[in-house]
């Protein structure tokens, strides 16, 4: 399933989707990014309440297939803007982590 | 390849958290256009981010070079920053000297070095506290 199919089936909200069609492998949720690093896998999901710009770069670097902030967390402008320059899908969930990821679950 | 070897540097800005990164980004790009397996580009790419952001959270800041050779990447990461008292548990996962407002920004877990030496062949550290850290990792292709 693409990204943007996912978008469809979840109501998960866009901030930015310049990559629409990056299929989804999995998901992976963690708010460690050292953790991530070395356990998530390429074009997986990534759901986390972080939202510094590191988060980017950790997606960048593995190549996973979007963001999913989590908990409505406030979503800095600089983010959404360096998402955008850097092809990287941006997504929100109202949920908490949990939440979300049941959700995922339900449509992948 | 033939015989050459391919050489860059990056310098790394210790004011700026947010730009730390970069210079494994750029490295990312440049392995692409070589034309490295996906999983080589990964593995260098993560472990040179992990080292970057070290320099970045404990060192003030530093410089890494990338040097493409016929049979290994090679990461040379060094800066002057307070150096390593003991190695050895620096390698343990989970151990940090880390502060909060690094640990918020969702670093400091403690996986940096152990993440390094996981993704990488070989990874040799060489520090002296008061004088900094000099780390040369390699990743066979
Ligand atoms: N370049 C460096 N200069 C000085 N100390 C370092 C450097 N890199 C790592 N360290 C020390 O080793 C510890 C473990 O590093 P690491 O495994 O990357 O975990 P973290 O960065 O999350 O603290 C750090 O907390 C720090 O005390
Ligand atoms: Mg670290």
């Amino acid at each position: 399933m693409t990204v943007r199919e996912l978008v469809d089936r979840t109501g998960l909200t866009v901030l930015v989707l310049p990559d629409g069609d990056h299929e989804v492998s999995g998901v992976y949720a963690g708010d460690l990014l050292s953790w991530v690093m070395g356990r998530a896998k390429e074009s997986q999901a990534f759901v986390t309440i972080m939202t510094n710009i590191n988060v980017l770069a950790v997606t960048a670097l593995l190549d996973l297939s979007c963001v999913i902030i989590c908990e409505d967390a406030e979503v800095p402008p600089e983010l959404i803007r360096s998402a955008e320059e850097k092809g990287i899908n941006l997504l929100r969930s109202d949920a908490p982590e949990y939440e979300t990821c049941v959700r995922l679950s339900s449509v992948l | 390849m033939g015989n050459e070897s391919l050489y860059y540097r990056f310098d790394v800005d210790g004011e700026n958290f947010t730009s730390a990164g970069e210079a494994s980004v750029q490295t990312k790009r440049i392995l692409r256009r070589v034309g490295f397996s996906p999983d080589i580009i990964k593995r260098v790419s993560i472990a040179m981010y992990e080292g970057e952001i070290n320099m970045v959270i404990h060192a003030c800041g530093g410089v890494v070079e990338l040097f493409i050779e016929e049979d290994k990447i090679k990461i040379i990461l060094t800066d002057h920053g307070p150096g390593i008292e003991n190695i050895d548990l620096a390698m343990q996962e989970g151990y940090s000297t880390a502060p909060d407002n690094i640990r918020s920004l969702g670093f400091g877990a403690g996986m940096g070095l152990p993440n390094m030496k996981r993704y990488t062949d070989s990874m040799e550290i060489e520090s002296k506290v008061g004088e900094g850290t000099k780390i040369t990792m390699t990743v066979n292709v």
